[in-house]
């Protein structure tokens, strides 16, 4: 976060200042329109530095005149030269967002919360289980563990990813691409195809989990990022295969504005989703009051 | 430190002299009540008062500040690029608060005051203000600061103790910013050996004087979901109608919102206070409100300030015993009640015997 104030002559960074941002390109994303990708570039040079990050931490977006909300990134951190965001058309900011322009100035402040925990993750299987647009932390931990520099990092990676339909799917190139690798195993899946040309999965998320997703042991960990209703279903299926709590990774969203744990709304008991999270075990949740 | 005796025919003019290095804080008589006001030159802090209705929580964190500008002028070399609003941290004092609220500083600090984040505004204005404290020689009757934390002479967070001895005032420095500002005064009269002495009958007398307590010391062992979901937040909740009046005159209430405001091509993104009375703190964008009962937010309330403040900061609970919240509720709510109620919860003796 770029502001500077002069603390007792020590430079302390002011945690609401935004760097200021260019939008650079804008991808609508799904048949309905209401997801658009929106790659920004640094206005000050330095300032991409400073925002180093990891997948699965998240940023407010800063839209200068409205408001800010708080995304998660969807660019890797082995992407150089820009930072990648999806979002969905909601309410006031997001909405403004999306009539936004290439070229227009605004802000990105961050990165914000924790992420995946990669170091308990290295040298483990991992499967990614992901639902509607809730794919771009997911997204952002996937370039990163295919990356050549941090495959070997991994064991096996499989990926579970379910939409409505095909046109629902986010970033269905990547998902083509990474379908021909032999160094993940995608199982992508729509709740209904009318496409005579679907080659995949038809099916909800948790059925298709229980199928194709590999029995749970020691060095296996299960990432989660959906829509409550995937979450609530999945949950049991896993528990079936036989995962421990604290292999069920899952991110949390709440509303949010400070994003430094300061402004008090996003809470679940003493937990801040926005600083301690948004990233939690499922053995942390089940102490904690379910708020989100 | 040493203890000064302020005669009473010196204290306007040390308070004129205060005036001209600092920016005077201290409490005022409006038709009803006393609040804290930024004193005119010249005016006097009114000392008849047993506490203001508001908590001087604003003096460091107003209920509106201003972070940045903005201009939505595309015409403009620098549109849509936040910039810093000017901003004021020359020496302030405030004169005449009463102890429990200069150590609720020290309980908000830790919020703003992170070894991860700083809160630049709530920093640089709480750094920036002198806080001379006004013993309280007759607490009121809602007062329970000594079993929560403070006391009527508690000396935490405050930089001299100011105490009604009568016929004077009795000044003792805490802090090196105390004694500057106790020159500044020119009051630099020793007081004499008994005073010492004096001010520690007044304490004793003062606390006997405290009526109602707290019991805070089983809160931590208690289970958070376990409280969380016990039955009785249905019957502390049923009156509250969510005003948010209990959070606003709150000195430990702490939450904000963040938004911006436009005029014409040019705007200010600000901090607001917010209260988790109101169903908009929580609510996301799709509808979906984690919070989204009044039940859920009167718990929030006494769970953050009785049980997640406790756990989080190992430092007791987040309140000083000010009172405030019982005298303003407009049904009643007692924060001394629930905390009992929650430090003597026993989810076993709620259980229903089997048949």
């Amino acid at each position: 976060m770029s502001g500077k104030v002069i603390k007792g002559g020590i430079k302390v960074q002011n945690p609401y200042m935004p760097y200021p941002v260019r939008i650079d390109e804008i991808i609508t994303e799904t048949e309905d329109r209401n997801l658009k990708t929106f790659k920004f570039v640094f206005l000050n040079p330095g300032d991409e530095d400073k925002f180093s990050y990891r997948a699965g931490q998240f940023a407010e977006l800063s839209v200068t005149g409205k408001g800010e909300i708080p995304i998660g990134i969807a660019s890797s951190p082995t992407e150089k030269g820009f930072v990648k965001f999806t979002v969905n058309k909601v309410g006031l900011v997001s909405s403004y967002l999306h009539s936004m322009k290439v070229g227009d100035i605004m802000g990105i402040r961050g990165p914000l919360g924790n992420s995946y925990p990669w170091d308990t993750l290295e040298g483990k299987n991992v499967v990614i289980i992901g639902g509607g647009f809730a794919f771009t932390t997911l997204r952002s931990s996937i370039v990163s563990m295919l990356d050549p520099a941090n495959r070997k990092k991994f064991k096996d990676i499989n990926v579970i990813y379910g939409a409505r339909s095909p046109g629902m799917l986010l970033y269905r190139d990547e998902l083509a691409a990474w379908e021909r690798r032999d160094d993940i195993k995608m199982h992508i899946t729509v709740d209904a195809a009318n496409d005579p040309g679907w080659k995949y999965n038809v099916g909800f998320v948790p059925a298709i989990t229980e199928k194709k997703a590999p029995k749970a042991d020691a060095d296996t960990y299960a990432i989660i990022c959906g829509p409550p209703v995937m979450i609530k279903f999945t949950q049991p299926v896993l528990d079936k295969l036989g995962y421990g709590h604290d292999h069920i990774i899952m991110s949390l969203e709440n509303r949010m504005k400070c994003g430094i744990g300061m402004c008090g709304r996003c809470n679940i008991g003493k937990e801040f989703v926005c600083k301690d999270g948004p990233v939690f075990t499922l053995a942390q949740l089940n102490a904690t009051p379910r708020e989100y | 430190m040493k203890v000064i005796k302020i005669d009473k025919k010196d204290w306007a003019g040390g308070i004129k002299k205060i005036q001209d290095s600092y920016r005077l804080f201290g409490p005022v008589k409006g038709e009803k009540f006393h609040d804290f006001k930024e004193l005119a030159k010249g005016e006097l802090p009114d000392l008849n008062f047993s506490n203001t209705r508001l908590s001087p929580k604003s003096i460091v964190y107003p209920q509106s500040e201003v972070m940045f500008e903005y201009s939505l002028d595309e015409k403009d070399p620098d549109h849509h690029i936040m910039k810093d609003a000017a901003k004021n941290y020359s020496p302030k004092a405030v004169l005449g608060i009463r102890p429990c609220d200069a150590s609720a500083f020290l309980l908000v600090k830790r919020n703003f005051d992170t070894p991860e984040y700083k809160d630049p505004y709530w920093i640089r204005a709480y750094e920036a203000t002198t806080f001379v404290g006004y013993a309280c020689n007759n607490p009121c009757s809602t007062c329970f600061c000594t079993t929560a934390g403070s006391g009527p002479f508690n000396e935490d967070g405050l930089d001299i103790l100011l105490t009604d001895a009568g016929d004077c005032w009795y000044a003792k420095a805490i802090t090196e910013k105390g004694e500057k500002l106790l020159n500044t005064a020119g009051w630099n009269k020793d007081a004499a050996a008994g005073a010492v002495k004096k001010i520690e009958s007044l304490k004793k007398e003062a606390e006997a004087k405290i009526s109602s307590f707290v019991s805070t010391g089983e809160l931590k062992n208690k289970k958070t979901t376990e409280l969380y979901e016990a039955p009785f937040w249905e019957d502390v909740s049923f009156a509250c109608i969510n005003c948010g009046t209990c959070t606003y005159l709150c000195p430990t209430c702490w939450c904000f919102d963040i938004q911006d405001e436009n005029s014409g091509c040019s705007g200010v993104r600000m901090k607001n206070w917010d209260s988790c009375m109101f169903p908009l703190f929580t609510i996301h964008g799709t509808g979906h409100n984690p919070r989204g009962t009044k039940l859920h937010r009167v718990r929030q309330r006494f769970m953050h300030k009785l049980k997640y403040y406790v756990d989080k900061y190992e430092n007791g609970i987040q309140c000083v015993g000010c009172g405030r919240c019982i005298r303003s509720c407009p049904v009643n709510i007692d924060i001394r009640r629930v905390c009992e109620i929650m430090n003597s919860y026993d989810p076993k003796a709620c259980e229903c015997p089997v048949k």
